[in-house]
C-alpha cells in the first residue's frame, strides 16, 4: 500500500488532503467532523483583528454555474472573513488540535497592513498550538474594498513586507496564500519568498459574477436587487489553478518554494495533477461544499490507488514530476505532425466534428451523402477540435506520423529532428543553428 | 435431435443449440467502460444515502459509484467486499428493484434508478479479473471454527472469520461449494460458472478448509463439532421442499422445482435436458419463475405458473413476473391444485379456483384442467435436519442479536435462520455478522 503521508514545510499530515480556508473550516464543529471523515488537515476560517467581528450580507451568498444534469462546475461567493469573535475561534482551534495532534491545523489571518495589527494578532494564534499560519492575500470581495485581501495580493511589496512581519514576530510556518486576479503569479510568489514565506498557496477565488437576472436585471447572487463580484472557485476554475502553480513551480526565482495547490480540485485526479505541477498538498472547498466531507474517501483511495499501480510509494515520489515538462511554446517541436483519426466502428454520425472544423476550422473533414465522416489529411492542421467536441471518448484520436512519412498538407517529409520556433526560418529573431 | 417446442411429451434438445444459448446467456449484459461511467455519472454521491441503508449488507453504494466515476473501479470493488464478500454475485442476482435500487432518489424522482446493481458487477468484474485477492489475514489466533453449509451464509461467515485471524473448516453436504449460488441461481443470472470461480476466488484468503459430501445428522453431530471447535456457525439453508397434497402426485414428471433447477444448472449439456411441451409450475415466489422461464428458455410450448392467491401476493417481484411474461409464460391467479391426472406419468392437472374470505382461502367448486407433461412445485422450501436441541421458531432456527442460536458456542445464519428475507445478500449479512459475533466471543 502507497505511503499517503505527507510533510508540507514540516507540518505532517496522514494525507495531502487539507480543506481549504473556507465556511468547512469556520468551526470546531465542522473540523472535528472533518477529521473524523478522514481530512489530512485543514486551514481555518480566516480569522481577523480582535474587536468586533465582521459582518456577512443576510442575503444570498452564492452563485453557481451547472453542467448537464444539474451538476455544480463553478461557484462564487460574496462572502466575508470569519464573522465569529477571535477568542471563539481561537479557543476552537487550541482544543481541536490538543485532540488531533495527527492531523495538520493552520489558521489563515487576515489584519490590516499595519505591523501592530499582525503584531498583536500572532502571538495569540501561536498559543493555540496551531502547525502553521496562512496569510489571506486572495479574498476578492469586501475585504479587498478595505485594503486586505487581494488588495495586499495585487501588492508585491506589501506581501513582502507583511510575511517579514509574519517571520519576524512568530516562530510558525508561513504560508502565503495569492490571489489569482492578477497579471503575473510570478511577482506576488516572488515577494513572498522575498519575505521568508516558508510556502504559497494558491489560487483563492476570481472576480466573477454568476449570471444577470434578466428580468430585475441584477448581476447574481442578488441582494435585495443589487450584486456584486464575488470570488470563483470549484471545477471550472482548475485550469487557471493548474497553470498558475506551474508558473512558480518552474520560475527560476521560486522554483523549490513548496507550494499548496489549491482550485477545482474534486477527485484524487486532480490532486494528482496538482501535486505533479509542483504542489506538495492540495487544498480543497468547493467539492467538499458539494458533496460533504465524505468525498475524500475517494480522494485517498483513488490517490492510493494510483500510486500502487504506478510504483510511487510516497507522494515525494511524483510531486513535481510534471514541471520539466511546462515550457514555453518557442520551445515546442514543430517537426511534431499528428493527423485527425475516426474510428469508423465507434462513430455514431452525429455530424459535429464536421461541423466544428468546416465552420470554424480548417475544412479538413469531409461528408458523404450517407454520414460517413472521414479526415483529409491534405487538409488537417492537427488541432485537435474535433477530438474535443466528438460525443464519443476514443472515437476520434490524433496520429502521429512517423519521421519520413509525407504530410500530405505540406508536401513535406516529416523530420525527426526536434526543431521550434527560436531557429524557425520564418521567425524574424531565428538565431542560426550552433555552428 | 429433431425435437422442436411442439414435440408431444417431454423430450430434449426441443432448441437449436445456439438458440439454447442465447437463451441462457447473461440476463444483463455488463456495462462497458464508457456505459459504466455515463451510468455512475447519474449517481448524486447522496448524504446518508436510502440505497445503502436498503443493503442488508449495507454496502458504501455513493463511494463505490464515485470511485468508478473516478477511474478507480478497483477500488470500488474493495469498497462493496469490505461489506459482502459475495458482492460479485449478489450484482447478479439481489433483486435491486425491491432493495437499493427501490429507494434510490432518482428511482423515486424520476422512475429511473441510477443502475447500482450493473455498476457493482463492473467493479467487481474488474477487480476479480485480476485474480487477486484484496484481503489478507490478521495474526493466527490458534481458534478454530466449523462452519456447517458452504453457501453464501457459510462462506462470509468463513471468510470474515479467516481474516480475523481463526481458521475454518467447512462441512458442506453437497460435491460443490456455493450452496444455492452454485445449485439454484437461475443460469442466466451466474453464467460462465460464476458461483465457482468466486468460491475460488473468497478462499484465496487462506485458513479455509473446505470438505464437501460432509453432512451434519449423516456421520457428523453438533456435539462432536461443539466438543472439537471452539465455535460452531450453522448455514444450512433449507434441505427441504414443501409438499403439495394433491392427489395423485405420485406419478412420473412431477418433481420439485429445485431439483429440475439444480439439475439444470449442473447439466453440462442443456440440450440433453428433457423438458415438457406443456409445463405446470406451482407456486408464487422467485423459485416458480425460475422454473417456469428456464423451462420456456430450453424450448417447452405452454409454460403456466398456477399460484393460488391473488397477484399482489406473489413473492416473485413485479420485476420477477414481467421476466416471465416476456418470455412468455403464462401467470394464472386464484387457483389450486386438487389432482394430478395421469397414467404412470402426469398428463393434466385438475385446478379449483379459489377465493380469498374471512375463513381464509377456499374452493369455489369450479374446476379446470391444464395439460401437464410436466409439473413442478415451488411451494417453498423448509428447514430440514436441523440439529436436535435447537430451539426454532417457525420452522426455522431460533436466533437472538447476531445468529445466536438457544446453544452456547453456536450460531446461524442466512435461509436455516429466523430473521431477513430469504435473499443471497441476506445470508451474506447474517454470515458476515455473525463472524464478528463469534470473533468478538473469541477475543
Ligand atoms: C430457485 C431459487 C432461486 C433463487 N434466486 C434468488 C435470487 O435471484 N436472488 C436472491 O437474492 N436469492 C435467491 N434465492 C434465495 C437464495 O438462494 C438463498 O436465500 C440463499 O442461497 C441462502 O443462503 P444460505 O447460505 O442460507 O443457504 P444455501 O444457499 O441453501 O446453502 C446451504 C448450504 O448448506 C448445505 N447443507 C444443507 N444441509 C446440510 C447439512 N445437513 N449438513 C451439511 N451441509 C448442509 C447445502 O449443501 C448448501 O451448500 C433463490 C433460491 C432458490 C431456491
Ligand atoms: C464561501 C467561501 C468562503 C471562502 N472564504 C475564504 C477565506 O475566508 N479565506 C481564504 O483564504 N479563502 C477563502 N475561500 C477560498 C477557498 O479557500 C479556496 O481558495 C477557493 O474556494 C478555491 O478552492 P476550491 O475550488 O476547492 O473551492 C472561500 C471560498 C468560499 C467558496
Ligand atoms: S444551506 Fe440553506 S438552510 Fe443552510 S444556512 Fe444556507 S440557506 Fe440556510
Amino acid at each position: 500500500m502507497a505511503d499517503l503521508s505527507s510533510e508540507f514545510v514540516g507540518i505532517k499530515s496522514p494525507n495531502p488532503f487539507w480543506l481549504a480556508s473556507a465556511p468547512p473550516t469556520d468551526k470546531e464543529y465542522n473540523v472535528r467532523r472533518a477529521f473524523e471523515a478522514g481530512w489530512g488537515g485543514v486551514v481555518w476560517k480566516t480569522l481577523g483583528e480582535e474587536g468586533p467581528p465582521v459582518v456577512n450580507v443576510n442575503g444570498p451568498r452564492y452563485g453557481a454555474i451547472w453542467g448537464a444534469d444539474r451538476r455544480l462546475l463553478g461557484l462564487n461567493n460574496i462572502e466575508l472573513i470569519t464573522d465569529r469573535p477571535l477568542e471563539v475561534n481561537l479557543r476552537e482551534i487550541k482544543q481541536v488540535k490538543r485532540d488531533y495532534p495527527d492531523r495538520a491545523v493552520v489558521v489563515s489571518i487576515m489584519v490590516p497592513c499595519e505591523e501592530q495589527a499582525w503584531k498583536s494578532i500572532l502571538p495569540l494564534v501561536e498559543e493555540t498550538g496551531a502547525d502553521g499560519i496562512e496569510l489571506n492575500f486572495g479574498c476578492p470581495h469586501g475585504m479587498s474594498e478595505r485594503g486586505m485581501g487581494s488588495a495586499v495580493g495585487q501588492v508585491p511589496e506589501y506581501i513582502e513586507m507583511v510575511t517579514r512581519w509574519c517571520k519576524q514576530y512568530s516562530r510558525m510556518p508561513v504560508i502565503v496564500k495569492l490571489t489569482p486576479n492578477i497579471t503575473d503569479i510570478r511577482k506576488p510568489a516572488r515577494a513572498a519568498k522575498a519575505g521568508g514565506a516558508d510556502a504559497v498557496s494558491l489560487i483563492n477565488t476570481i472576480n466573477s459574477i454568476t449570471g444577470v437576472d434578466l428580468d430585475s436585471f441584477a448581476p447574481e447572487p442578488t441582494i435585495d436587487g443589487k450584486g456584486s463580484h464575488g470570488g470563483y472557485c470549484g471545477p471550472a476554475v482548475k485550469p487557471i489553478a493548474l497553470s498558475m502553480v506551474s508558473e512558480i513551480a518552474r520560475d527560476p526565482e521560486t522554483h523549490g518554494l513548496p507550494i499548496s495547490g489549491i482550485g477545482g480540485v474534486t477527485t484524487w485526479r486532480d490532486a494528482a495533477e496538482f501535486m505533479a505541477l509542483g504542489a506538495g498538498n492540495v487544498q480543497v472547498c468547493t467539492a467538499a461544499m458539494t458533496y460533504g466531507f465524505k468525498v475524500v474517501q475517494e480522494m485517498i483511495s483513488g490517490l492510493s490507488q494510483w500510486m500502487d499501480e504506478k510504483g510511487h510509494a510516497s507522494v515525494a515520489d511524483f510531486v513535481g514530476r510534471a514541471v520539466p515538462n511546462v515550457t514555453d511554446w518557442q520551445y515546442l517541436n514543430l517537426n511534431y505532425i499528428t493527423k485527425a483519426r475516426i474510428d469508423q466502428d465507434a462513430c455514431i454520425k452525429c455530424g459535429r466534428c464536421y461541423a466544428a472544423c468546416e465552420d470554424t476550422s480548417h475544412q479538413a473533414i469531409s461528408m458523404s451523402a450517407d454520414r460517413v465522416f472521414e479526415v483529409k489529411d491534405d487538409e488537417c492542421v492537427a488541432c485537435n477540435l474535433c477530438v474535443n467536441v466528438c460525443p464519443v471518448e476514443g472515437c476520434i484520436t490524433m496520429e502521429e506520423l512517423a519521421p519520413g512519412a509525407m504530410d500530405e498538407r505540406t508536401g513535406r517529409k516529416v523530420a525527426k529532428e526536434y526543431a521550434n520556433w527560436t531557429t524557425h526560418p520564418n521567425n524574424p529573431a531565428a538565431r542560426p543553428a550552433a555552428e | 435431435m429433431g425435437h422442436s417446442p411442439f414435440t408431444p411429451g417431454v423430450a430434449a434438445g426441443r432448441l437449436p443449440s445456439e438458440a439454447m444459448t442465447r437463451n441462457f446467456g447473461d440476463l444483463h449484459p455488463p456495462l462497458d467502460a464508457h456505459e459504466a461511467t455515463v451510468a455512475a455519472d447519474r449517481c448524486y454521491f447522496c448524504h446518508d444515502a436510502p440505497c445503502m441503508t436498503a443493503c442488508p449488507t449495507s454496502i458504501d453504494i455513493p463511494l463505490f459509484i464515485r470511485q468508478i466515476a473516478t477511474g478507480t473501479p478497483e477500488a470500488a470493488a474493495k469498497t462493496i467486499f469490505d461489506q459482502n464478500i459475495l458482492g460479485g454475485m449478489c450484482a447478479r442476482v439481489c433483486p435491486t428493484e425491491t432493495l437499493c435500487e427501490e429507494v434510490c432518489v432518482r428511482e423515486v424522482a424520476e422512475g429511473k434508478p441510477v443502475e447500482i446493481g450493473r455498476l457493482q458487477r463492473y467493479a467487481t468484474d474488474k477487480l476479480m479479473a485480476k485474480n487477486s485477492h484484496p484481503f489478507s489475514r490478521a495474526a493466527a489466533t490458534g481458534k478454530r471454527v466449523a462452519v456447517v453449509g458452504a453457501g453464501p451464509a457459510g462462506l462470509s461467515c468463513a471468510h470474515r472469520l479467516a481474516m480475523k485471524g481463526h481458521d475454518v473448516v467447512i462441512f458442506d453436504a453437497r460435491t460443490k461449494p456455493g450452496g444455492l449460488n452454485e445449485y439454484g441461481i437461475a443460469s442466466y443470472k451466474s453464467v460462465d460458472d460464476f458461483a465457482q470461480k468466486e468460491v475460488d476466488w473468497l478462499l484465496q484468503i487462506g485458513g479455509i478448509e473446505v470438505r464437501q459430501g460432509q453432512a451434519l445428522g449423516n456421520g457428523l453431530s453438533l456435539d462432536a463439532l461443539v466438543a472439537e471447535y471452539d465455535a460452531v456457525f450453522l448455514g444450512i439453508g433449507l434441505a427441504g421442499v414443501n409438499a403439495l397434497r394433491a392427489e395423485g402426485e405420485e406419478v412420473e414428471n412431477v418433481a420439485d422445482a429445485v431439483d429440475f433447477i439444480a439439475e439444470l444448472r449442473q447439466a453440462r449439456d442443456l440440450g440433453a435436458l428433457p423438458v415438457g411441451r406443456n409445463v405446470v409450475v406451482i407456486g408464487g415466489g422467485m423459485t416458480a419463475v425460475d422454473a417456469a422461464v428456464q423451462s420456456k428458455l430450453l424450448g417447452a410450448e405452454n409454460v403456466t405458473i398456477v399460484y393460488r392467491r391473488g397477484q399482489d401476493r406473489m413473492a416473485a417481484s413485479g420485476y420477477e413476473q414481467d421476466l416471465a411474461a416476456s418470455k412468455g409464460v403464462r401467470i394464472m391467479t386464484h387457483a389450486m391444485p386438487v389432482k394430478v391426472i395421469g397414467n404412470g406419468a402426469v398428463r393434466e392437472v385438475e385446478f379449483e379456483y379459489t377465493e380469498d374470505g374471512p375463513g381464509g382461502l377456499t374452493g369455489t367448486g369450479e374446476r379446470f384442467t391444464l395439460p401437464a407433461d410436466q409439473l413442478f412445485r415451488a411451494i417453498g422450501q423448509k428447514l430440514d435436519g436441523a440439529p436436535e436441541g435447537l430451539a426454532l421458531d417457525g420452522g426455522k432456527i431460533k436466533v437472538s442479536g447476531a445468529g445466536r442460536t438457544s446453544v452456547a458456542k453456536v450460531w446461524a445464519g442466512g435461509d436455516c435462520a429466523t430473521g431477513g428475507d430469504d435473499l443471497t445478500v441476506t445470508a451474506v449479512a447474517e454470515g458476515r455478522d455473525a463472524a464478528e459475533d463469534i470473533h468478538a466471543s473469541l477475543s
